[in-house]
């Protein structure tokens, strides 16, 4: 698994500057959780990451310690589950193998199917994604990316439109499934970014200027009622509240 | 179920009908009741089935014409972005001229036989079909699109596999219009000349006053158009499982979330 550095990353959107000169890193095999308020520019920071910049005037220099480029090792998974209604539930988990190559193979199909009972939708395969709850479709789009299986996770708010019951689980199961991936979470709950993060960092101001990093301590996932999540979770939403808008 | 109900409002409908003859007491040159209309239509039986034969066959032709010409203009203007700006002026312009001001020309180009009807037909539904194909192919859903190129998708597979299922909804209303809209067109080109055909066979009735076999012949014309419009509506529910938009939305209440 490679880590990421970001270096003066700069950004702007319909003229109007959100960041510049911001750098930030990625710890190989861990997750770094970025919080901040809505239009701060963490999905965009996000978005430079995945190269899907059009439309932004967006300019950043960005190392891998293995001195690969990162493009075709970055898997991307956001808010809406962006599940296609015309192909069903296993279709749909192979949709990176059917654009790319029209038909997926046959041990591709046996991993969609292997990853389906992962995220525990085991029988639902031939289902359109019509007939899935909210949180059966973002667990078909987990295992859509984790298809994909690149050492590199781009996550814009992935649970954020899930209850509270169904996004913990979610969370749970792919703090499970993403254990030793680099992986970048953009969320606005503190708690999230608490129980999953080996590292959790604030972006705020303008232009926005990240915090230093907060490492809580023990294995992901953290305990809701953990004291220490608690604590930094109290913490966390005094910063953010406080903080100019 | 719903063609108890189709059948209630056709016998309705005659209801009405007959009730203003009898109530205009119009004479049966002007205005034949229903019932006139239906013996006309059981003794010409054999001369309507020719007409309305060539008829259908001309609206059938010029739909897929129309379709194909509609689906290939859009998918042009989506794949050429530089063409465009050239392109969309012609179509809006050819769009502005009054197809049945055509016919005329069409008639002196392509002839009286079939083939100026199946072009009137084609003409009438290229725009419609055209502009519902581009819009639905133009407004695919960003996320969508996004998430094809994070998957590595090229521009064949972005068109093919993204944008065109996710127009194919917006491609059934342009077909639904389509096939609304093509018996004008045949019907048209044959009033402006021809020998065969249901428009054909109305104008004849009409010039030897026998208004009843007219009606008879619009009746079975009406019956064909509604006809194709569910048959291709049927047609576009198969293709589209996962689209409960349908008509008449009765059928939602048989949709389950799990």
């Amino acid at each position: 698994m490679p880590a990421v550095c970001i270096r003066n990353a700069s950004l702007a959107w319909q003229g109007r500057s959100l960041f510049s000169d911001l750098d930030l890193d990625l710890p190989a095999g861990q997750w770094t959780c970025l919080l901040g308020q809505s239009g701060v520019g963490k999905s965009s920071l996000l978005r430079l990451l995945a190269g899907l910049t059009e439309g932004m005037q967006a300019r950043a220099r960005i190392e891998t310690d293995d001195g690969r480029p990162l493009t075709g090792r970055i898997a991307w998974m956001a808010q809406q589950d962006l599940l296609l209604p015309w192909l069903c539930v296993l279709d749909n988990v192979l949709l990176g193998p059917r654009l790319r190559q029209g038909r997926p193979a046959c041990e591709q199909r046996e991993q969609a199917r292997y990853l389906l009972s992962q995220v525990g939708l085991s029988g639902l395969e031939a289902r359109f994604p019509a007939a899935l709850s909210g949180g059966q479709r973002q667990r078909v789009a987990l295992a859509r990316m984790l298809m994909e299986d690149k050492p590199l996770v781009l996550m814009d708010e992935p649970f954020s439109a899930l209850d509270a019951v169904t996004r913990l689980r979610l969370q749970d199961l792919a703090a499970h499934l993403l254990a030793d991936r680099t992986v970048l979470l953009i969320t606005h709950d503190p708690l999230e970014a608490l129980r999953l993060g080996h590292r959790v960092l604030v972006l705020q101001g303008h232009p926005a200027r990240l915090t230093d990093p907060i490492v809580p301590a023990g294995a992901t996932p953290r305990a809701v009622d953990q004291p220490q999540v608690l604590a930094l979770q109290g913490q966390l939403l005094r910063q953010l509240t406080e903080a100019p808008a | 179920m719903s063609v108890l109900r189709g059948l209630g409002v056709a016998a309705g409908l005659c209801a009405i009908w007959q009730l203003l003859v009898w109530v205009t007491a119009a004479p049966k040159f002007i205005l034949p009741g229903p019932l006139l209309v239906l013996d006309a239509l059981g003794s010409n039986s054999g001369l309507l089935l020719e007409h309305a034969g060539v008829t259908l066959a001309e609206i059938l032709l010029g739909l897929l014409f129309g379709v194909l010409l509609g689906l290939g203009s859009a998918l042009t203007l989506i794949w050429f972005r530089r063409l465009r700006p050239w392109l969309l002026p012609v179509l809006v312009v050819s769009q502005s001229i009054p197809v049945f001001a055509l016919a005329p020309v069409l008639m002196l180009w392509l002839g009286y036989g079939m083939a100026s009807k199946v072009a009137m037909a084609t003409l009438i539904i290229y725009f419609p079909v055209t502009a519902a194909c581009y819009d639905g192919l133009r407004h695919t859903s960003s996320g969508w699109l996004e998430l094809a190129r994070t998957l590595g998708a090229d521009r064949r597979s972005l068109l093919l596999q993204i944008r065109l299922p996710a127009a194919l909804p917006a491609l059934g209303s342009g077909l639904r219009v389509a096939a609304s809209v093509a018996p004008i067109g045949a019907v048209v080109g044959e009033w402006v000349g021809s020998s065969t055909g249901l428009g054909y066979l109305m104008l004849h009735a009409n010039a030897r006053m026998q208004v009843d076999l007219m009606f008879a012949a619009l009746l079975v014309l009406a019956v064909m158009a509604v006809g194709l419009y569910f048959l291709i509506d049927r047609l576009l529910k198969r293709l589209m499982p996962w689209q409960p938009e349908t008509l008449f939305d009765n059928d939602n209440d048989k949709e389950s979330l799990a």
